[in-house]
């Protein structure tokens, strides 16, 4: 077959990275822990990805994440299915996928886990978008069970002190919402140690995806797209920071030894929005084949580098700020800023946007941002259409097709 | 040297042969089911045509959907990369490709050497694609090469959505049972496929002279509407069909 690439060769595969068996374990044994919670005399709290976990593992009560659930539908590739199954019980079809695929599974229970555990309470943040607030409305009617709801002001230009203190009176009536439902109290003690963790562990998954700004990189996006989970599920724990840990020396000694992702690397790019979780191997061959790295993405980033200085603050106070400022809670003009940070830091080609169906707040502006981009930077900007867990949105022969052209742009 | 350029679209698959930097030929027939065999068989009638033997030719670049299944072929370069190469060869003034096909339509921007700076693709969509005019031709009853003709006597374009095929044949069917005159609809679906590719084109920045091609470049009717609705002259290439082919040949010869 004629070909405009290399044609995959298996022997030039860089060696995989060996804490993924132990980023597995960690996986399964916290959702043993979670589905058998109850038995434990342990309580189970759903919480947005956005959300602030810190209070929760500070009270003990596991937090779960049905984003992160939606994620495992798409990458076992059951999206599809369980969206079908939900547009069937009256959810739009234009409605968010993991949201689509989570409720399906919530009453058909088939999904990569068998459903996920009930929850005891409900914590959602609007600061990742507007459908959070209805998926769980719709969640607490469903399992009769207390939600509570964080709203974080849109940051336009910057944190305002009124936001803050906004925001901070929330954060109080969330640890008294937990009091009232787990029956116990806050240990302050335990909430700044929780926080500490936090911020370590945050840190270590910046230090993370910073081994990228080598070159070659030692790992792609891909493989943050795996390595997040833990980031998401368990920040604030021991586990979390030795989990990191262990993964940056690995990823420091690929550098040393002169280990690259992409085997002859030459284009470096940077992926925007979340994942297409059904797609993430062919996509990650399509760019090995033209020598190219995806070596970052806004969207793994948004969990990391939080908190740095917290300038003499406590931590309930730098969180409020740092939650209310993640990257799809901010005007266009700041992700600008940090995408051309991010461009000169990780020594970027080009960039490739998924205009994702599912998350509006995230796709929303991406024509524009790509604009500003090329007009001020001069960076080629590629946009595929696509969706995280929903399969029938994606057309591989057309994505193809434009992932061809826009790396024959680049290379000529 | 001799380059041979073939390029398998949904419809029809073509092929061009330049011989030392000038076109020496090109061929035209429905791709069908089989797109490997369609390559091979618009080549052969090419060859037959012009006298070249299959082996004279130096280097095979393939193009378009059906790119990778041109098993005879050296390399596989996209359509884009190939349109902005033949667009340049034609008209080396040209600095912007509207190729509306029969499956997708795409706005390229190139430079200079028709290198493409940067492009977009409707790849999802009938409509604005020569599929939409087809789809309104059948519902009118009309035969799609007079379109053209019939739009320019137009007094008021009828409005007709430009979101969807399907909505916009009802809209159309609509429109014949209130009486709306032919001309007038005519002109509106016309409206409708400008609408949509002028926007996709604005997306990118126009950026004058302007070059159309792809089959719907022969229907005087859309070059009217998009011209407008472009703010610009649009030169009707002279192979509107054969661009993606003669750039994929011209590319050939520049791998040597
Ligand atoms: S719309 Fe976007 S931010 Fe909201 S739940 Fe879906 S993917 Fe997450």
């Amino acid at each position: 077959m004629a070909d405009n690439q290399k044609k995959h060769d298996p022997a030039k595969k860089a060696p995989k990275i060996q804490a993924v068996s132990r980023m597995k374990e960690i996986m399964t044994n916290y959702y043993i822990d979670a589905k058998t919670a109850r038995e434990q005399g342990k309580k189970v709290a759903w919480i947005t990805s956005g959300g602030p976990v810190e209070p929760l593992i500070a009270m003990d009560v596991i937090p779960v994440y049905p984003e992160n659930h939606g994620a495992m539908i798409g990458a076992s590739k059951m999206g599809a299915q369980l969206c079908e199954k939900a547009e069937e019980m009256g959810y739009s079809r234009d409605l968010c996928s993991y949201a689509r695929a989570d409720i399906a599974d919530s009453v058909q229970k088939t999904g990569p886990i068998g459903g996920l555990p009930e929850p005891d309470m409900l914590v959602c943040c609007n600061n990742i978008c507007g459908t959070v607030l209805k998926w769980y409305e719709t969640a607490a009617r469903y399992y009769k069970v207390p939600l509570f709801i964080l709203d974080t002001p849109f940051v336009h230009t910057e944190f305002s002190d009124s936001a803050r203190k906004y925001v901070l009176s929330q954060i109080y009536e969330y640890i008294a919402f937990l009091e009232t439902h787990c029956g116990t109290k806050m240990n302050y003690d335990r909430m700044e140690e929780v926080g500490r963790l936090s911020v370590e562990g945050t840190g270590l998954w910046q230090a993370v995806l910073d081994t990228c700004a080598h070159r070659p990189a030692p790992m792609t996006a891909f493989d943050a797209f795996f390595h997040l989970a833990l980031i998401v599920t368990l920040r604030g724990t021991r586990t979390a920071v030795d989990y990191y840990r262990q993964l940056l020396d690995e990823l420091n000694q690929r550098i040393a030894d002169g280990v690259s992702m992409v085997p002859d690397e030459k284009y470096r790019l940077l992926w925007d929005n979340l994942p297409v979780w059904y797609k993430t191997r062919w996509l990650s061959e399509k760019f090995a084949a033209h020598d190219a790295a995806l070596v970052a993405d806004t969207y793994t980033s948004a969990w990391s580098g939080m908190l740095p200085d917290m300038g003499g603050q406590t931590f309930l106070e730098a969180m409020a700020e740092t939650y209310t400022k993640v990257y799809i809670n901010i005007s266009i003009d700041r992700m600008f800023d940090i995408v051309a940070n991010m461009i000169e830091k990780y020594q970027v080609d080009g960039m490739v946007m998924h205009s994702n169906r599912s998350c509006k707040p995230y796709s929303l502006g991406q024509y524009d941002l790509r604009q500003m981009i090329m007009d001020r930077l001069g960076v080629p900007t590629l946009i595929i259409e696509a969706d995280m867990v929903d399969e029938r949105a994606f057309s591989e022969s057309q994505i193809d097709t434009r992932i061809d052209a826009f790396m024959e742009t680049l290379k000529s | 040297m001799i380059t041979a350029g073939i390029d398998i679209g949904s419809i029809t698959a073509k092929a061009a042969l330049i011989r030392d930097g000038k076109l020496a030929g090109t061929s035209l027939q429905f791709t069908g089911y089989h797109a490997a065999k369609a390559g091979n068989a618009v080549l052969e009638t090419l060859l037959d045509r012009t006298g070249i033997r299959r082996d004279d030719i130096d280097i095979i670049v393939s193009t378009g959907y059906g790119r990778n299944s041109v098993d005879f072929a050296d390399k596989a370069v996209t359509e884009i990369t190939c349109h902005g190469a033949g667009a340049h060869f034609i008209d080396p003034e040209i600095r912007f490709v509207v190729d509306v096909g029969g499956q997708d339509s795409k706005v390229i921007k190139i430079d200079g050497t028709g290198k493409v700076i940067d492009f977009a693709m409707n790849d999802k969509c009938a409509a604005g694609t020569g599929r939409f005019l087809e789809v309104m031709a059948r519902a009118l009853e009309a035969d799609l090469d007079d379109f053209g003709r019939i739009s320019a006597e137009a007094d008021a374009p009828a409005a007709i959505s430009s979101i969807c095929t399907v909505f916009a044949e009802s809209e159309v069917i609509s429109l014949i049972s209130r009486g709306e005159s032919r001309q007038n609809m005519i002109a509106g679906i016309h409206e409708s496929v400008a609408s949509r590719i002028s926007a996709m084109a604005r997306r990118v920045g126009v950026t004058p002279p302007v070059m159309m091609t792809g089959g719907v470049a022969r229907n005087q009717g859309v070059v009217r509407a998009l011209e407008s609705r472009m703010d610009a002259e649009i030169r009707v290439s002279p192979h509107a069909q054969l661009n993606g082919a003669i750039g994929a040949a011209l590319l050939a010869a520049r791998m040597q």
